[in-house]
């Protein structure tokens, strides 16, 4: 459903309705998209705000990833360590979505703490994949990209880590952005990895997706990362500019070995695509690809095991009361932790402890400079990177959760964006066995009305965002 | 790669309790992703470090009380607390 029949169905039927048909869908989906719902307090803060119109979000349902604050209801980053934790203020975001007029019906499902690419690890269950039950629907933003996709919301944010909100669009079928880092406030989101995430907005076309980035970018004196750019998305669907002149880099490192037929297949047509309306393309190399995913799991394992220091169960959440202070605590992060957010939080540690920190950790940041200057140098003669977002389509609940290693390899197209800071949008391109593909488009920094306006003259031309998925 | 002894020893530096059960899962997990990123040793030559993307330095702020939340407010998630405060388990 896109932003604007959802607003039509506020004015022709009413909020109350809207709501109950969301909450109809999700009760009749059964994908385990949300951890919490607060429809009452849904339609109060919606009824409040009657009268007061005029937001481009007004009366619009919207689902909200559960590491998002959100004040007076449970946000719980799908971990049983924040079970029962009702944040006393609202993320930037959120204050920004109820300023445009949006009304959150709840918090989405997610992989533990944001660490996974499967949605598999949430405390609350798996999150299944509207396109096939038996199938993840990415991660860790599942929850979201699932609702989106399963037309129980139009509209939902995530956060994108090491591709949080790319991998779950793609593996859904629908459009997700990763921002320039520092282009989004996070101001209330609970910290994984703070050097490389952002909040990034999930809906079913180009043009909503640009709607609620422009909603909820910009900068934040809360957020000390905020950075004091202006984005301008209005030209970005004009279908008047189009993307004649274009030059499209193509870097071959994101066609590894893993990649799927379908998706090397799908991918090149959506090359030849932009070569038909106007855009030029030539191959680009981007040399310390093969180090990017070592670099980004040093770093954001590390990152977690210090951010994830303050849950010791004393100020909020989930808590052993045994013993002494040290006793109370690591039993709280014991029983509250999940196992894989238990593993990343002793690797980070392992690896910037003594004698192993230059190894691993120092090391990671140095390959984050040679990955930055890979784009840096493909920026000189290009206006955006085009790549497959995952290397494969969704693939089995269960398939590859024991193997964390092999779940890390998933993500070897989208961590070398978040190492880097820059933008980057994920689309339906094709499917392979009824399952969508996606396509990842990247952009310079604070260029994200160049992908916005590329990946909208691509959906303009193609069929793919037209097509609904099966199993809801 | 990484010993039953590293792991307890790092379970403690985090402040996550392991059984003795655990140990040789984790050992076994943790040292095949340690030894995924023994690839970075091919990587040579010397760069400088990016710990940030952005060329934003220290931020600063007039120093002026802004808003922020009230005591009440900051301890509503609080399990134990005592006038005013949070408590704590025994430290020593």
């Amino acid at each position: 459903m896109s932003i604007d029949r959802a607003r039509e169905l506020v004015d022709s039927v009413g909020i109350e309705e809207v709501l109950h048909r969301c909450s109809e869908r999700i009760e009749e989906n059964k994908l385990n998209t949300f951890i919490t719902t607060d429809f009452e307090g849904a339609l109060t803060r919606a009824r409040k705000r009657d009268g007061n119109g005029g937001g481009r979000l007004q009366g619009v349902p919207v689902g909200v990833k559960d590491n998002i604050s959100t004040r007076g209801i449970q946000t719980t980053c799908g971990s049983r360590i924040l079970t029962g934790y009702v944040p006393p203020y609202d993320a930037c975001v959120v204050e920004r979505l109820k300023a445009e007029g949006a009304v959150i019906i709840g918090k989405t499902n997610m992989d533990e703490f944001a660490m996974g690419t499967s949605t598999e690890t949430s405390y609350y269950g798996s999150v299944r994949n509207p396109w096939g039950r038996e199938r993840v629907p990415g991660g860790s933003s599942g929850g979201s990209s699932a609702a989106v996709a399963g037309g129980e919301v139009p509209i939902a944010l995530g956060s994108d880590t090491g591709g949080s909100v790319r991998c779950p669009a793609s593996f859904c079928g629908v459009v997700g952005l990763k921002p320039t880092y520092g282009g989004v406030s996070r101001y209330g989101l609970i910290s994984y990895a703070n050097s490389l995430e952002q909040i990034g907005p999930i809906a079913t076309s180009v043009g909503d997706v640009a709607l609620l980035f422009d909603a909820i970018g910009g900068y934040d004196r809360r957020d000390s990362t905020s950075a004091e750019h202006e984005f301008d998305t209005s030209s970005a669907l004009d279908s008047d500019v189009g993307v004649e002149g274009m030059r499209i880099g193509v870097p071959d490192e994101y066609f590894g070995e893993g990649t799927s037929g379908a998706v090397r297949d799908s991918v090149w047509n959506a090359i030849h695509t932009f070569e038909d309306l106007g855009a030029t393309y030539e191959i680009v190399s981007m040399p310390h690809t093969r180090y990017a995913l070592a670099a980004y799991y040093v770093i954001a394992m590390s990152e977690a095991s210090s951010n994830l220091a303050r849950f010791d169960g004393l100020r909020y959440g989930y808590r052993v009361e045994e013993g002494d202070w040290h006793t109370s605590f690591s039993r709280t992060r014991r029983e509250g932790f999940g196992e894989e957010v238990k593993r990343r939080i002793l690797l980070g540690t392992y690896a910037l402890s003594a004698g192993y920190h230059d190894k691993y950790y120092l090391k990671a940041l140095k390959v984050r400079t040679l990955v930055k200057r890979d784009f840096e140098t493909a920026f000189k003669s290009c206006d955006l990177l085009l790549a497959p977002t995952m290397p494969y389509p969704a693939f089995k609940l269960g398939e590859k959760i024991d193997d964390p290693l092999s779940l890390y390899l998933s993500d070897v197209n989208t961590v070398p964006i978040n190492l880097a800071g820059v933008p980057a949008i994920s689309l339906p391109c094709g499917f392979e066995d009824d399952l969508p593909i996606g396509l990842q488009l990247i952009g310079n920094f604070f260029c994200e009305p160049t992908i916005l306006r590329a990946a909208h003259c691509f959906e303009q031309s193609t069929d793919f965002h037209k097509r609904k998925p099966g199993d809801v | 790669m990484i010993t039953r002894e590293d792991v307890r020893r790092v379970g403690w530096l985090s402040r996550i309790e392991l059984e003795d059960s655990e140990l040789d899962e984790y050992s076994r997990k943790m040292g095949l992703v340690l030894e995924y990123f023994g690839v970075l040793d091919e990587v040579g030559g010397d760069v400088d470090p990016t710990y940030h993307v952005l060329e934003i330095d220290n931020v600063f702020r007039d120093d002026v009380a802004g808003e922020m939340l009230s005591q009440g407010d900051a301890l509503l998630n609080a399990r134990e607390k005592r006038d005013g405060y949070f408590k704590s388990a025994r430290i020593v």
